[in-house]
């Protein structure tokens, strides 16, 4: 590998930001971002799911026979997400009722298999451990962003305080889930746009 | 057929080491859920059943053994008189079990009310019946000799939310269950409610 830790850490964060580089999980994308604070929570599940699993799998990546490869990073996934779901209930129980079905969710989250075969199955420990940081954080970022522009137009609130004034008519279609197509498109068309020059 | 078992032991293994991790975690945080679900689900379920109540429910309760599973009930008191008792039954939903908050007011044989706890049912759908109290609020005031409790498509008394039958049936179960449970266990949960 050529490249250093902190390359492999911060690629997550631009080159291979998930939701706009790499086009995936748009599932929960699109579905939890109506607010900063989904945003911000889903992606911290997903963020310790995607740590945890890159770690056991590197570290087991000797171990794991390649024909049932996939059965086992699975599993070790989505014992993660039980884990995350479980502490979530017993620490965060509002934010888990508004995120809900998509916490186990994140079991069939591709980018979470995606790295655990892409990279962590091939790479060592502290390596896979930076990549997961690294996109977990990454993916928690653009979800929050997007929550953030969801919010502001179709709410005029930011973190649930009321920013644009009483003068301001919220776009509720934003909340909608159409809204989340198009919000994310022209967050898409920005990064492009900025990536080109 | 070395590589066979290989496969096999490490699947084993690895579900193995999994179940016993997730066993732990759910040992562990079982009593801080059930605080939680009490705080934010349950809750405000009981607070909307025995509305106009004159003690607080959610503290006024007490654990009785139902069938092998243990229940809590909360007692809400009406004109002096503890008169109405809350405990939770589950229907199977479209999503999993829908949690049902059922009150029975004990001296007039009736439902004080009926609220959906937790369920895993389709937004703007099946949800609807958390949300929208319309469906809910059938239930209030019918006499408990009218069980079981059915939707009208099966020949009962409720009228099912509309593209979520799955849902009204499983909610229209529960609180029967609920009505069976109360029958059976009648002289013992009248018996704890004059504690209170």
């Amino acid at each position: 590998m050529a490249k250093t830790l902190a390359q492999e850490f911060t690629k997550g964060l631009w080159d291979e930001i998930p939701p706009f580089r790499l086009v995936l999980g748009l599932c929960p994308v699109l579905a939890v971002t109506k607010t900063v604070e989904n945003g911000l929570g889903m992606g911290m599940a997903t963020t310790f799911v995607l740590l945890c699993s890159n770690i056991l799998v590197s570290l087991l990546r000797n171990v794991i026979p390649s024909k049932v490869r996939i059965a086992c990073f699975i599993i070790i996934i989505a014992t993660f997400v039980t884990v995350v779901e479980l502490l979530m209930q017993a620490y965060a129980y509002p934010l888990f009722l508004k995120l809900g079905i998509f916490i186990p969710l994140i079991v069939v989250n591709c980018i979470v298999l995606g790295r655990s075969e892409a990279f962590a199955s091939k790479n060592k420990i502290v390596y896979s451990a930076a990549d997961g940081l690294g996109i977990g954080i990454g993916f928690t970022l653009s979800l929050a962003a997007l929550g953030g522009v969801r919010e502001l137009l179709g709410s005029g609130c930011l973190l649930g305080k009321d920013i644009m004034g009483p003068s301001f008519e919220p776009f509720t279609f934003m909340i909608e889930a159409p809204g989340a197509f198009v919000a994310l498109g022209l967050m898409l068309c920005v990064m492009n746009f900025i990536g080109k020059k | 057929m070395r590589e066979m078992i290989k496969m096999v032991v490490v699947l084993t293994a690895l579900a193995a080491f999994s179940g016993g991790l997730l066993a732990a975690i759910r040992n562990g945080t079982q009593e801080q859920i059930e605080i939680q679900q009490l705080q934010f689900v349950k809750g405000p379920a009981i607070t909307q059943i025995m509305r106009g109540a004159s003690n607080d429910p959610i503290k006024d309760r007490f654990k009785l053994e139902f069938d092998e599973t243990e229940k809590s009930c909360f007692v809400g008191k009406f004109q002096g008189e503890p008169q109405a008792v809350a405990l939770e039954t589950y229907g199977k939903g479209y999503g999993g079990d829908v949690g049902v908050m059922v009150g029975i007011n004990v001296k007039k044989n009736s439902f004080q009310g009926v609220w959906v706890t937790t369920h895993g049912e389709t937004p703007g759908m099946g949800a609807k019946a958390k949300e929208d109290p319309a469906f809910v609020s059938q239930f209030k005031g019918l006499s408990l000799d009218q069980a079981p409790f059915k939707v009208t498509q099966d020949g009962g008394q409720i009228n099912a939310i509309g593209g979520a039958t799955i849902t009204s049936r499983a909610i229209s179960k529960a609180a029967s269950e609920a009505v069976s449970i109360y029958k059976d266990h009648e002289s013992k949960i009248k018996e704890q409610m004059k504690q209170f």
